[in-house]
């Protein structure tokens, strides 16, 4: 409902938003520079209205009007051999300091954006895109509230793809000008169409004048009582004309007098309404308060950002959402895959599974969770839920009415309930929301046909593994093959490699791929393969099987080719085929984006601990540190002399700065140490950075992590900061496997 | 005579007759200056030869919340839309010219009534009276110059 309400408009009104926001902005360009021209503050304090009205009309004979802009700009107006001029006015001497033209861009600006040259219909038209842009401002930040878990946390780091990031850092500091913006356009609209009251009335003008003229503004009592620093207005009457008065307008009232006598005839002073109006007007424009209107004005410049990286989100989860083929009606299926999908990733997955139970021979039935209805599974043997986790552990999009439903049923349903749960372990909230499915379906009581599992980063062994299982709980050969959104492969040759580790019987190796198809060509026609950095993951497709094992990148697609750190897996069928290419030799594979892993883009330090065939994207980080900021490494390995990976490179790195600390600890060397230890022995070093918000990114085996937040829970003892705050914070990353 | 033109005046408020038969056909033209704003609003009206308010005979500009900007027509008739139901245009532009075409009565012409054009333009100073001329056979066809928007108005016969 929240994402259909931000998504909807912003589909609807991107158009109008983006050309009403960036007409905004480029008219508070304009009022800024109006700010220029006006005249220096203690010259305004010293002169009253009737004082600048004697100088001017001295000055110019012909004038007609006086006009004193909010930003503080005097201009007269007045006639000479017939022609209306205007010139800008300095109020000590009554004398024009330049001439004063408005600016015909300003003027066709500010009717594109009020009314986009259609009259009413336009200005409702402007008005709804205001409206638009309220409710895609209220609907993003609590979409971003409850993604983020809580609004205390939408100023936690920005995760997920490229665009997505740029919408959400964009749309938080842009959001507050995008409300104050519309907000005010909409109460200046209802004022416009007397929805709102305008304020009082200017006074009728005065039927009964002396007949005379001549008296000379200098000395009118109402004008020398108005300092001009409140002028708005000041009108002459027309020459000739003894029926005319002059019409004065201030900050506080509007008036008229006597061209003959001086006299004031008629004084309306503003009411609160009307004082509102002009609050209101002030606040959106910027007139009066030019640096607010420059904010806002930047603020607007994001609306096309913004609207473009919504599209290219909308468009990645639409196109991640398959087509089901051949999906049987709820009464028919002996089997229901029910599915939890925030982004559509999961759905992925739903369909594979779907298609494979169907080529089983199943009557596979696939639903969104929420369209949860167990009395239509008539003929339903077992349920699968296939879900992911929103955010702090929250239902994803398609789950919301869930647990509600499952809460309602007096009874659990017969048939045997399998739930998988999609997520990623680095987080906090790992699969939380399936555990919570699972818990609750046991305290219904409902039977289980195979015990809970997870799918850790998409990963297609993970799903194979729970395939098997549900296929021998089934009684049928299930072999589940997915591999998520299709990813454009390429040939991946193999340019160089160094050995590590045959001495220890453990043999590992750094691969160096060449970069298939660069160059323009390529990279238009979508053929070039995806920039990368090094964190970012790679997708090797082993000869005999198409699921893809993943890798994490030691380089980035700057440094002109493509590495990894491999290392053999007993019985593994990548790793054996990938240690056994040779230099020309091709392999497939695709790049994975891994956001979550890299250092964040600040200037601040980053702690890199890793070990094994983890160092593969540390060594790419300190590769890249191009800007030298503190990059401490501590890593683990077997031995000196044998699995040392990238030694000459840190000593280079080391020398040159991009690494301030490379520090190793070896198992099989000496005393035998891991890298806990070395962490333990700098614990008092490593709490300080941390303090000082160093980021902390871990690569390797999910036990060597789980040993060094072990170390680091016990090191940031004193400080009071723990591992899981600091994660929940986006300071502290892992690449495990 | 003038009692009984009024009171037709009064029930039609408009000054235009349905039937050619007391009636002539008249062109207004009105040209503006350049003076560079958006589109101005005028109100073309009657008045007798003491400035009393008889009828309206075109508005050009829509929207009635802007009509308290044209002072003199404002005042006379309280911005009542009914004097101008059926008589309303488009705003004339900057530069441009306004042409119009009426069934006038006879007795219009030659009896001390005065044609009224108030301007105004959004931000830029408001012009009642900007043109005041007698209505009289003579004056056909001679272009006369408004004080702030019209550069040349004229009427033929």
């Amino acid at each position: 409902m929240l994402r259909s309400l931000h998504r909807l408009p912003g589909l609807a009104a991107a158009i109008l938003v983006i050309v009403l926001a960036a007409s905004g902005a480029a008219l508070s360009v304009f009022t800024a520079m109006e700010r220029w021209q006006a005249p220096p503050a203690r010259d305004v304090a010293v002169t009253t209205t009737a004082q600048l009205a004697g100088r001017v009309k001295d000055a110019f004979p012909g004038v007609e009007q006086i006009k004193r802009s909010p930003s503080g700009q005097i201009t007269a107006f007045y006639f000479r051999d017939d022609v209306p001029h205007a010139a800008i006015i300095d109020p000590l001497t009554g004398l024009g300091i330049a001439s004063h033209t408005r600016s015909p861009t300003e003027r066709w600006l500010t009717n594109l954006h009020r009314s986009l040259f259609l009259g009413d219909g336009g200005r409702m038209a402007a008005a709804a895109g205001a409206g638009a842009m309220l409710l895609l401002s209220f609907s993003g930040l609590a979409l971003l509230a409850r993604r983020s878990g809580g609004w205390r946390k939408i100023f936690a780091a920005a995760r997920g793809s490229a665009p997505g990031r740029w919408h959400v850092t964009l749309a938080r500091v842009a959001a507050p000008g995008f409300i104050l913006s519309s907000l005010t356009a909409l109460v200046m609209f209802a004022g416009t169409f007397g929805i709102l009251p305008k304020g009082s009335e200017p006074p009728a003008i005065p039927s009964m004048v002396s007949g005379q003229s001549g008296y000379s503004p200098a000395d009118m009592p109402l004008l020398q009582a108005t300092p001009l620093s409140q002028l708005r207005e000041l009108s002459f009457p027309y020459a000739g004309d003894k029926t005319d008065v002059f019409t004065l307008k201030t900050d506080t009232g509007d008036g008229f007098i006597d061209q003959g006598t001086g006299q004031t005839l008629a004084w309306t002073p503003h009411d609160a309404w009307q004082r509102f109006n002009e609050a209101i007007y002030m606040l959106h424009t910027g007139h009066g308060a030019w640096w607010l209107g420059l904010l806002l004005g930047m603020a607007a410049l994001a609306a096309p950002v913004l609207s473009a990286t919504g599209f290219l989100m909308w468009l990645a989860g639409r196109r991640s959402r398959p087509r089901i083929a051949h999906n049987a009606a709820p009464g028919r299926a002996n089997t229901v895959i029910l599915v939890g999908s925030e982004s559509g990733t999961t759905w992925g997955f739903a369909a594979s599974l779907h298609k494979s139970l169907t080529a089983a021979g199943q009557h596979v039935h696939v639903a969104e969770m929420d369209r949860f209805a167990p009395h239509s599974y008539s003929h339903a043997e077992r349920l699968l839920i296939l879900t992911a986790t929103y955010g702090d552990g929250d239902a994803p999009a398609s789950a919301r009415q869930f647990l509600t439903r499952l809460a309602e049923l007096p009874a659990a349903p017969e048939m045997r309930i399998a739930i998988l749960g999609f997520g990623e372990r680095q987080f906090a909230a790992y699969c939380a929301f399936a555990h919570e499915v699972a818990r609750q379906a046991a305290r219904k009581g409902w039977k289980s046909l195979i015990p809970m599992d997870t799918v850790d980063r998409q990963s297609p062994q993970d799903f194979a593994r729970w395939g098997r299982a549900l296929g021998k709980a089934m009684g049928i050969d299930l072999e589940l093959a997915h591999h998520p959104a299709a990813p454009r492969a390429h040939q991946l040759t193999l340019i160089s490699r160094r050995d590590y580790g045959a001495e220890i019987q453990a043999p590992s190796a750094i691969l160096r791929f060449a970069l298939p198809q660069r160059g323009m060509l390529a990279r238009l026609s979508g053929k070039a393969i995806a920039r990368f950095e090094a964190g970012d993951l790679i997708g090797m497709m082993p000869r005999g099987s198409n699921v893809p094992r993943f890798y994490s990148l030691a380089s980035g697609s700057d440094d002109g080719f493509i590495e990894i750190c491999v290392s053999r897996h007993p019985g593994g069928l990548c790793s054996g085929q990938l240690l056994a290419l040779r230099p020309g030799d091709t392999i497939i594979g695709f790049i994975r984006r891994n956001d979550a892993f890299r250092p964040a883009r600040n200037r601040k330090p980053v702690i890199m601990i890793g070990a094994g065939t983890g160092i593969g994207p540390l060594a790419g980080f300190a590769r890249a540190n191009d800007s030298r900021r503190p990059m401490h490494l501590y890593f683990g390995a077997r031995h000196p002399r044998s699995d040392l990976l990238y030694e000459e490179e840190l000593r280079r790195w080391h020398a040159e700065g991009r690494l301030e600390t490379a520090l190793a600890a070896f198992s099989r060397a000496g005393k035998g140490a891991y890298v806990q230890d070395i962490i333990m022995r700098d614990a008092a070093r490593l709490r300080t950075l941390i303090e000082n918000g160093a980021q902390i990114l871990v690569c390797g085996s999910r036990d060597m992590a789980n040993g060094v937040q072990a170390a680091l829970a016990e090191i940031l003892l004193p400080s009071g900061l723990t591992p899981v705050a600091l994660k929940a914070k986006g300071q502290y990353a892992e690449d495990v496997y | 005579m003038m009692k009984s033109l009024a009171a037709a005046l009064l029930l039609s408020t408009t000054l235009t007759l349905p039937t050619a038969a007391l009636a002539k056909s008249v062109t207004f033209t009105t040209t503006l200056n350049r003076y560079g704003g958006n589109g101005a609003y005028l109100a073309f009206y009657v008045t007798d030869a003491n400035g009393n308010y008889e009828g309206s005979l075109w508005m050009a500009g829509g929207n009635s919340r802007y009509y308290h900007h044209l002072g003199g027509w404002y005042q006379a008739t309280g911005g009542n839309p009914g004097e101008i139901n059926g008589i309303t245009g488009a705003s004339v532009g900057s530069g441009r010219s306004l042409s119009v075409t009426f069934d006038l009565a006879d007795a219009l012409f030659d009896a001390g009534y005065q044609l009224h054009i108030d301007a105004a333009a959004e931000d830029m100073r408001e012009s009642p009276s900007d043109v005041v001329v007698p209505l009289t056979s003579q004056g056909s066809g001679q272009a006369t110059r408004g004080r702030r928007y019209v550069s040349s108005f004229s009427y033929s016969m």
